[in-house]
């Protein structure tokens, strides 16, 4: 499916050759870059929930393909203070604009913003379901660290249940021959039944455990992630689960020599940084590679590479 | 021996027929029936071969629209819906989930934007039976138990 003018809104609208080509797009955007791709276009970037990673990401990527980005970083400076509704925020802003980049803490907002808008849109997060540009670069990430997208075995670690990210990636990975996933978390936080259900629907294998060191020796990628505690709907929960898993030196006795970890940022306490220059580390690397990997889709989607 | 009627046949209308017993007020606070202006029964726990035990509306002077076919559906996906003209079946349907429900259900994950702002919600079903749905905003799926209606 061509991109230019699409809405970038869900890791399911993806098929297997779009997810690869996305990547390959990418590929070429680390090798050049700094072009005059983007010149003349403009991005608003809709924040109406905090980010740094993303945000600056998408901005940066913007302006290093000579485009502008305007916008705002989080709710309070926006009429949806006044009670402004999401739908006619997204009328009006879509005038000054050539393309719309999202972060809303309601689910589906950014769905719900691409049918207001006849500008693309792409969701830079809503709530805990999507945040298609994430697995996106978490794949490159994979590509280029492991040089492949099949034959893999991934360990998703921490906070299963409202971590977006690993949703996203598990569903992005079924894609791919030869997967097997283990799901490491506490009985409370595991993945979701929908996603369990998705997977054995499409013949992917996966265990589950709450005991990383049970499966540690099989994997290839393990990726940790933050448990949340914005996403709690009650703190003592919270307090029961913070600091379950974390990651040292330890682990490194309980591993293959080429595994590598990854996390999409911001870490509390799951990854000690005494494991930050090992050879397994690459979480910097991969938020890095929110650059190549959002220049790509912004192109894609302004028309200006195909 | 003649069959007896539990209740009175009608002369034109709607018999909703091989409802759940357990779902049959539900069926009727969908219709709305507590308004219906003209004549209408329900009878409940009547022996059935098919279901143990069943429902069965009659309302008279109201034919079903295809939304109202869609929401019963939603919770007797067997029954059987005939159209009566002049104490005869004219039409009988057995009801089917469509594959995209507007407007029918409301999304039950509270963080749904469905839920913060005027939208037509807009379900897929993904499974008849048992009935699994996904609300095309937040992408969440629910089953039977979890869906609440309009």
């Amino acid at each position: 499916m061509p991109f230019k003018n699409r809405d970038i809104i869900s890791i399911y609208d993806f098929s297997k050759s779009d997810l690869l080509h996305v990547l390959k797009v990418a590929s070429a955007m680390e090798k050049a870059p700094r072009s005059n791709l983007l010149r003349g276009k403009i991005m608003g970037a809709l924040f109406f929930e905090p980010s740094t990673r993303t945000r600056l990401s998408f901005i940066s990527s913007m302006e290093q393909l000579s485009g502008q980005a305007m916008g705002f970083a989080t709710a309070k400076v926006t009429s949806t203070r006044k009670g402004e509704t999401l739908w006619d925020s997204i009328k009006m802003i879509e005038q000054y604009v050539d393309i719309i980049v999202i972060r809303h803490h309601l689910e589906g907002a950014a769905r719900l913003a691409s049918e207001a808008a006849k500008i693309p849109v792409i969701n830079a997060g809503d709530g805990s379901n999507q945040h298609p540009t994430q697995t996106l670069l978490d794949l490159y990430t994979i590509q280029k660290t492991k040089g492949r997208l099949d034959n893999l075995k991934v360990g998703m670690l921490g906070d299963l249940k409202y971590g977006r990210t690993v949703h996203s990636l598990a569903i992005a990975l079924s894609h791919f021959s030869n997967i097997k996933l283990y799901f490491i978390a506490p009985d409370a936080l595991r993945m979701p039944k929908e996603y369990r259900d998705a997977l054995s629907e499409k013949g992917i294998p996966f265990e589950e455990t709450e005991n990383l060191f049970d499966v540690s020796k099989e994997l290839d990628v393990l990726y940790a992630t933050r448990i949340q505690q914005e996403r709690f709907p009650d703190p003592l929960e919270y307090e029961k689960y913070k600091g379950i898993y974390r990651l040292d030196k330890t682990l490194l006795n309980h591993i293959k020599p080429e595994l590598k970890i990854m996390h999409p940022l911001p870490r509390v306490d799951e990854i000690s940084p005494e494991l930050d220059n090992t050879k397994h580390a690459v979480y910097f690397e991969q938020a890095g590679n929110g650059i190549p990997v959002r220049k790509a889709i912004l192109s894609l989607v302004l028309g200006a590479v195909k | 021996m003649k069959k007896e009627l539990k209740v009175s046949a009608i002369e034109n209308g709607t018999v909703i027929d091989h409802i759940p017993a357990d779902a049959a007020l539900k069926v009727a606070r969908l219709l709305d029936l507590e308004n219906h202006a003209e004549l209408f029964s329900i009878a409940s726990n009547l022996q059935s071969k098919r279901q143990g035990k069943k429902a069965i509306i009659k309302i008279s002077g109201k034919y079903l629209t295809s939304e109202e076919v869609n929401k019963i559906a939603l919770v007797a996906p067997d029954v059987t819906v005939n159209i009566i003209t002049n104490f005869e079946v004219k039409k009988k349907t057995e009801v089917q989930l469509p594959n995209l429900l507007l407007n029918l259900i409301q999304c039950s994950n509270p963080n749904c934007i469905t839920n913060h702002e005027s939208v037509t919600t807009k379900f897929y079903v993904l499974g008849k039976e048992p009935m699994k749905v996904k609300c095309h905003y937040c992408e969440h799926v629910f089953g039977a138990k979890d869906i609440e209606l309009m």
